[in-house]
């Protein structure tokens, strides 16, 4: 049933692409369904396979001169993934109801992109997660080239460049472990039992995870990032930073820390009190959450704050991977769902709700608009993904990060701590954000006020795929905050399994 | 605390009955005042019965109890006993007066309504939670509506005055968050009782000691600063007085009703069971910054010529009392008169607890009445003799006054009586000092009384209304309450002593 | 040897001359008084059929090749059957894209030496003795020299002639001098008795000559493939020839030489397999040789080092000047430059099992058949904008969609992005180089040609995103003929669909070997 996602996707892609021009209607409305069919396959799958463990969809041999695997499985961290992914996707496409522009070619890029995501969350054959990881960079740089906004021509091809960059490392890697292993096979179960020697996995995983890494916003790869999620229109930022940057954190889990755990063992010397790969990442990884949040705090376009707290918020991730104990891992993966969540959903507002009807991001601009009056639906779901975002309880991102808290200090307790103070920064920069752009503390004159009745200074109204995505979103996020057992139960066993070594 | 179980999950009722008030609110655009009536009228039935229905020996009661997130101890765990009961009862109390006293709401009644009744569920849930993880989410619920009920009806420096507000109550929740992450890390169980257990045998502090090094009274400074700020307790009042005066009234009536309340509960919850052998060790520094608490708010309110901000700081002074209490009570039993002294002092902080949100709440209702009739005006000087214009509202304001003041036969004063008769064996200098601060107190409440309902009519309130036929009847259960609690406190004391013996016997000091 | 078996070894080459003698009969004889389109249609078509009759005489052919005596001169089998399929391919489909153009009157010349060449590529591909190689190659090269200069109007085309002639003439000379060389050290002219003869007495005495002999050799056959330093003729060839020429030296000159270095790195790899330098003496029984002597490298170490500093010059000097071309033909010959790096990668570390030679076999055909639909896309829209610049594709997806897919497709294979062929080939590749020999210098080398595979998608980028991205400056829709749209779909499919399944080409290559 998971696999369908894939395949639906990409069949609506090409069915987009050869749409005729000008039918605006039916290319949205043909995506909005391909995009909510692909969800409910996702969930399906999720529901089907509780309380289940590892199962194999598709082994197909592929290219048998070279033992390569046309092979899809999914365990817990997969089901979860993709189910995030369908529901990406389908707010992606509500948010994007308004594009008027080659609509067919958008939806095209669109749908390509969310296939190849659903196949690198399916594939457990590591040149199959390989070759969907590098044909989700192509509709990348066109979605943000074409539609995007600031610079978009830089921003999608640094983007694209540090993507393919990052996937070259890792497919260095990958062939030194595939021709260093013996084994005639790139099916990740027979790699990771291959009993690759020590030697080769210090240097190896580094590699690979630094590859991935990159994808996923690690410090100081991270600069593609913000300029990237700036320049792209709305529905490529929440895919960029809800989904595709987990992707990068889900090869640096399923690949680099499952395939060469021994990579990440001791030296055995000490270098400025680093004893370990696993050191250096998470001292990147902790060095990315204070980072992205100081920076975050003192932007002044509404959309790089977002963009840097992304950054931020995926150092969490890092560092629960880093923490290499049940209960930090998985609050890195119930990280990557939550965030991924809320950052669509971030944003979806700063994007779609507020930018397109201001035309500006500015803070300083936006101060002078009153927002909190004109557009109280975007102030008050801004408040809501701000609580989310800064890890309030009750929302997704308060279980997943304090997972990661107490995984972290079982390992080296500075680094609960510093993430901590990234955790009261992101308070900061998110709260000021909120101040500035809908609840200033400027007093509307009387011929402001008189101002805001005329038509003509009207911003447009709410449309209803806003209102869909705005309540879809915050209600995945309220109800995993509220009964996190919901994708914990799913993702434990998983991480368990992984932790414990190839065997499984 | 034995655990009795009932089918009926009647306290995620009542905290989820607000939240769907609120729901409905927010799209009932000009009828959602009627709404939040409706919905506070109910959850105080609710709330009553609860009250009603507590077992008699102090134990918990209606407790509900599920598994959330086992692997970091998370449970939803939901119990009253007497204490617990008497703030919910007296939480949906203040928030019926609250939205009764917001009858001229006219930008965006909707949202305001829908916030207080998200404020009234938070404070229900935090009443109830007994695991730390479900208590911390309805602290922070309480502390949003809080925000934006300050920032966007509030006054004309409402700005500065809810950043400050938030921004202070957020470094407190921080410094709590720390400390029960830590005593997480050292037990792995985030539940209250299970923690009191420990620490009443002692084993909670070897077992932090175990995994984390001394740090024991840094947690307890942690929890101590959080709710010290949240009370508030000298010095980190600062953000009160700025914040009262600019929420409007109504929002002001909710802060010191009942959301000053939760940092005492908390103290009392939390901070005493876990934490009572290292208060006990601070319990000099603890007594002087209560007392001081007590004696400057009271001096402070003196000085004060806005009628909002002289009731401010009045309030700080009336909660300082309980904190005196509480630290004052946090000290080794040594004989049955002690105990006897603990057993008055808890009693008495519960007790004013109850009586000062009512009374608070009802005289910042008094005030925003008085600013509507003004067209704004809150100076104290501002005013003059308003007895004869209005004799029904003097007399009524008089008596909310009088109980804020502590006369006998009001409830204002039985809650002090008990405090202060449990305070002097224990700790007699702290009471002596505190004594200060009743006869300042009684000096700004004369004062208060003297410059607005004494003395000669100014022109433009020659014309001042009295108390309509609906203001009347809104204010009189509230004000016969204060009377009937102040001439019969076994109504209260009687359900709330049980559960006083019950916690007594259980800390450890 | 007698004609019989020359005539049955060399029968798709004979089938190629018929054929270009064909055209030419059937052009100059009965359509004198035709219109230029027709002519060039059925010169076109005439050739294709003389492509398929080579084809079918090549499967005929089996695996015999022609014998001298004891010395191989040509072979037949294997990784040449595959090669020279492939070169006829290549062939019918520059041929096909000859239909629609308006470059030459002298349409039946043109296919006539088009043919004639691939000949010469189908000899290069077979042969195993140093004249014939030689014979083949000029055989080759003078056909490409004449057709780069066939677009008479255009000084350019002129211009690049010239410089291909020059050079390549030169060139010639020197590749011709290493080959005297070797004889002169071995004695004999055949490739596998020569490298048998290099672990000779002979040959170790006159062993610098034979280390300048190689370098010769390489650079003459290093000036086919546009290797650096010998690939200055590149650009201006491929900017001044007419597309199809530019296709066919694009695809079917570089199957040929490729497929001449595996004959060369399979013999050097075959004889003695690696062993030890004293073991092999031994087996010869060279007198005299102490611990004392000075190093002998034979053969394989210095044909292995010269084609890695050529590998590694051509992909990073290939990618790093693509980045600054405007012309997207000049781009387009950079990027074969690199490609032709990547390639030498592969036959600097060979081993003699099928791996290498398939892999690299796979990579020429595949990008072969790329660089065609690349070429035919430029020329369609060239003639329709006048000018081969990058801003002449600008708003290509809004002038004609279909032309805008092919050249994405085509594209993003040459960047090596899945799922199209142009990943499996470079990652067939690189596993193949990673499989002959491990150690820190390979995998050092695979993690630069990655890296500079990295590099070349913003060259690529920059064209695609003029085509899809930026806004037109001229919208009239751009036509192109049907016939050459046909070829390019056909083109753009057959990237998809081997990339989507690599194991078919790959089936295809090894069922020659059966």
């Amino acid at each position: 049933m998971l696999a369908w996602t894939i395949y639906l996707s990409f069949a609506g892609a090409l069915v987009e692409a050869l749409l005729p021009k000008g039918k605006n209607a039916l290319a949205r409305w043909f995506a909005l369904a391909v995009a909510v069919l692909g969800l409910l396959h996702a969930f399906g799958g999720f529901v089907h396979g509780m309380g289940q463990g590892r199962v194999v969809i598709v082994d197909l041999a592929w290219v048998p001169s070279m033992g390569i695997h046309y092979l899809l499985a999914a365990d817990g961290i997969s089901r979860v993934l993709v189910l995030l992914t369908g529901l990406a996707a389908v707010a992606g496409v509500l948010f994007s109801w308004n594009i008027e522009v080659r609509t067919n070619e958008f939806f095209a890029f669109y749908l390509a992109l969310i296939g190849g995501v659903y196949g690198v969350f399916l594939s457990f054959d590591v040149f199959l997660l390989f070759v969907f990881y590098e044909i989700a960079i192509v509709p990348k740089y066109f979605l943000i080239a074409i539609w995007g906004s600031t610079r978009r021509e830089y921003g999608a091809m640094k983007l694209a460049l540090y993507s393919f960059v990052g996937s070259a490392m890792v497919l260095i890697g990958l062939l030194a472990a595939y021709t260093t292993s013996g084994s005639h096979s790139t099916s990740m179960i027979d790699l990771a039992h291959a009993g690759l020697p020590v030697s080769f996995q210090m240097w190896c995983f580094p590699l690979v995870f630094t590859g991935f890494a990159i994808l996923a916003g690690m410090w100081p790869f991270h600069t593609w990032a913000p300029t990237g999620h700036v320049a792209a229109p709305t529905a490529a930022s929440m895919l960029l930073a809800g989904v595709v940057m987990k992707l990068g954190a889900y090869g640096c889990l399923r690949v680099g820390i499952w395939l060469f755990p021994h990579g990440l063992d001791p030296w055995g010397f000490s270098l400025l009190g680093l004893g370990s790969w696993r050191d250096v990442f998470a001292l990147l990884a902790v060095i990315g959450i204070v980072y992205g949040a100081l920076v975050a705090l003192a932007q002044t376009d509404f959309k790089f704050v977002i963009g840097y707290s992304s950054v931020s918020h995926m150092g969490f991730v890092l560092l629960g991977l880093m923490t290499l104990n049940q209960i930090g891992v998985t609050g890195a993966v119930l990280q990557m769902f939550s965030h991924g969540i809320i950052a669509g959903l971030l944003f979806a507002i700063v994007g779609r709700i507020v930018y397109e009807r201001t035309h500006t991001r500015q803070l300083a601009e936006l101060e002078t608009m009153h927002l909190g009056r004109r557009l109280p639906f975007a102030a008050w779901a801004f408040v809501i993904a701000g609580m989310a975002s800064m890890g309030l309880p009750g929302f997704s991102g308060f279980v997943a990060e304090l997972q990661v808290l107490v995984g972290a200090w079982m390992v080296r307790p500075w680094w609960t701590i510093a993430a901590g103070i990234g955790i009261v920064i992101g308070v900061a920069y998110t709260w000021r954000a909120l101040q500035k752009a809908f609840f200033s503390d400027v007093l509307p004159t009387a011929h402001v006020l008189e101002q805001e009745h005329e038509p003509s200074h009207r911003l447009a109204a709410i449309t209803w795929p806003e209102i869909t995505g705005v309540i879809m979103l915050t209600g995945v996020s309220l109800f995993v905050g509220l009964y996190p057992r919901i994708l914990l139960d799913t993702i434990e066993p998983a991480v368990k399994a992984l932790l414990a070594g190839g065997g499984q | 605390m034995n655990a009795l179980t009932t089918g009926f999950p009647m306290l995620t009722l009542l905290t989820v009955l607000p939240l769907a008030g609120a729901a409905v609110a927010l799209f009932s655009g000009r009828h959602a005042r009627a709404v939040a009536l409706f919905a506070t009228i109910a959850s105080l039935a609710l709330a009553l019965f609860i009250w009603a229905s507590l077992p008699t020996d102090g134990a918990m009661g209606m407790v509900e109890r599920v598994a959330w997130a086992p692997s970091l101890g998370i449970e939803y765990h939901l119990g009253v006993d007497g204490l617990g009961a008497l703030m919910l009862v007296l939480s949906a109390i203040v928030t019926l007066m609250s939205v009764d006293a917001a009858h001229r709401v006219h930008h965006q009644p909707n949202l305001f309504f829908c916030l207080v009744l998200v404020l009234e569920s938070g404070l229900f849930g935090s009443f109830t939670a007994l695991n730390f993880f479900h208590w911390f989410l309805f602290w922070e619920i309480s502390l949003i509506p809080a925000f934006f009920l300050i920032k966007l009806w509030g006054g004309p420096r409402r700005g500065p005055a809810a950043t400050q507000f938030f921004v202070y109550t957020m470094a407190g929740s921080v410094a709590l968050l720390v400390s029960f992450l830590a005593l997480f890390l050292s037990t792995g169980t985030m539940d209250f009782g299970e923690l009191a257990q420990l620490a009443s045998t002692g084993a909670l502090e070897q077992m932090v000691t175990a995994h984390l090094g001394p740090v024991m009274i840094w947690l307890a400074i942690g929890v101590l600063a959080g709710f010290a700020v949240k009370v508030p307790m000298m010095p980190f009042h600062t953000w009160l007085p700025a914040a009262y005066a600019e929420a409007p009234s109504p929002v002001t009536m909710l802060l010191t009703g009942a959301m000053s309340k939760m940092g005492v509960y908390g103290l009392l919850r939390i901070a005493l069971p876990l934490f009572g052998h290292q208060i006990a060790q601070m319990r000099t520094p603890l007594l002087v910054l209560a007392v001081a608490t007590v004696v400057m708010g009271a001096w402070a309110a003196a000085a004060q010529k806005d009628l909002k901000r002289v009731l401010a700081y009045s309030s700080v002074n009336h909660l300082g009392y309980c904190l005196v209490g509480i630290f004052a009570l946090a000290t080794p039993a040594f004989g049955p008169a002690a105990l006897a002294s603990q057993t008055a002092a808890l009693n008495g902080v519960i007790l004013q607890m109850f009586n000062h949100g009512i009374t608070a709440a009802a005289l910042f209702w008094f005030i925003s009445m008085i600013q509507f009739r003004t067209g704004g005006l809150r100076g104290i000087d501002d005013f003059g003799g308003l007895r004869k214009p209005a004799p029904v509202f003097a007399g009524l304001m008089g008596i909310a006054l009088f109980s804020s003041l502590g006369l006998p036969g009001l409830n204002g004063f039985v809650g002090e009586f008990l405090i202060f008769r449990g305070v002097f064996p224990l700790a007699w200098v702290a009471a002596t000092v505190s004594i200060l601060g009743l006869l300042v107190t009684a000096a700004v409440i004369l004062k208060v009384i003297q410059k607005v309902f004494t003395g000669p009519v100014p022109e433009h309130l020659a014309g001042f209304p009295d108390m309509q036929h609906g203001e009347r009847l809104a204010l009189a259960p509230v004000i016969g309450l204060m009377l009937i609690i102040g001439l019969v406190p076994q109504l209260i004391v009687d359900s709330v002593n049980p559960t006083v013996v019950n916690l007594l016997a259980h800390w450890r000091f | 040897m007698n004609y019989t078996d020359l005539f049955r070894a060399t029968l798709s080459e004979t089938a190629l001359e018929i054929a270009a003698l064909l055209v030419l009969v059937v052009d100059l004889g009965f359509l004198r008084k035709a219109a230029l389109k027709t002519r060039t249609a059925v010169a076109a078509l005439v050739g294709v059929a003389g492509c398929g009759a080579a084809l079918w005489a090549l499967q005929m052919q089996g695996s015999t090749g022609l014998n001298y005596g004891d010395s191989v001169l040509l072979a037949a089998g294997g990784y040449i059957a595959a090669a020279q399929a492939g070169i006829l391919i290549l062939t019918a489909l520059t041929l096909l894209l000859l239909i629609d153009s308006v470059f030459t009157r002298n349409a039946g010349e043109y296919v006539a030496v088009v043919l004639m060449a691939a000949a010469g590529g189908l000899l290069i591909a077979a042969a195993q003795d140093l004249l014939v190689i030689f014979v083949g190659l000029e055989l080759l090269s003078l056909g490409l020299y004449i057709l780069t200069a066939f677009a008479k109007s255009s000084g350019k085309s002129a211009e690049a002639a010239m410089k291909y002639y020059l050079f390549g003439g030169m060139s010639a000379a020197f590749l011709l001098f290493g080959f005297s060389y070797l004889y002169g050290i071995t004695g004999s002219t055949n490739l596998h008795e020569i490298l048998l003869a290099v672990y000779g007495w002979n040959a170790y005495r006159a062993a610098p000559l034979l280390y300048v002999a190689i370098v010769l050799v390489l650079t003459g056959l290093g000036f086919k493939v546009a290797a650096v330093p010998f690939h200055l003729w590149a650009p201006d060839t491929y900017e001044g020839a007419p597309a199809p020429a530019a296709a066919f030296i694009a695809s079917v000159s570089k199957v040929a030489s490729f497929a001449l270095l595996i004959s060369i790195s399979t013999a050097a790899s075959h004889v003695f397999d690696g062993r030890p330098f004293t073991a092999a003496l031994t087996a010869v029984q060279v007198p005299a040789v102490t611990a004392h002597s000075p190093v002998y490298l034979g053969f394989a170490t210095p044909w292995m080092l010269i084609l890695t500093v050529f590998s590694v010059a051509s992909m990073v000097l290939g990618n790093f000047a693509a980045l600054a071309q405007t012309s997207v033909r000049r781009l387009l010959a950079y990027s074969a430059i690199a490609h032709a790096g990547y390639i030498l990668l592969g036959l600097a570390f060979f081993t003699h099992s099928p791996l290498s030679t398939n892999a690299i076999l796979y990579y020429i055909l595949t990008y072969g058949l790329t660089t065609i639909g690349a070429f035919g896309v430029v020329s369609v829209v060239e003639r329709a904008t006048g000018s081969d610049k990058l801003d002449s594709f600008l708003g290509l997806h809004k002038r004609n969609p279909l032309l805008a897919g092919i050249l994405l497709v085509l594209f993003l294979s040459l960047a090596g992005i899945p799922p199209l062929v142009g990943f499996w080939a470079k990652f067939n590749l690189f596993a193949a180089v990673l499989g002959a020999q491990s150690g820190p210098t390979p995998f050092a080398l695979v993690a630069l040609a990655i890296a500079m595979s990295a590099v070349s998608l913003y060259y690529y980028l920059q064209v695609l995103k003029r085509a899809y991205v930026m806004p037109a400056v001229d919208e009239t829709p751009i036509k192109a003929h049907p016939v050459t749209l046909i070829v390019l779909l056909a083109i753009a499919a057959a990237v998809v669909v081997f990339g989507c399944f690599p194991a078919l080409l790959q089936g295809w290559i090894a069922s020659f070997y059966i």
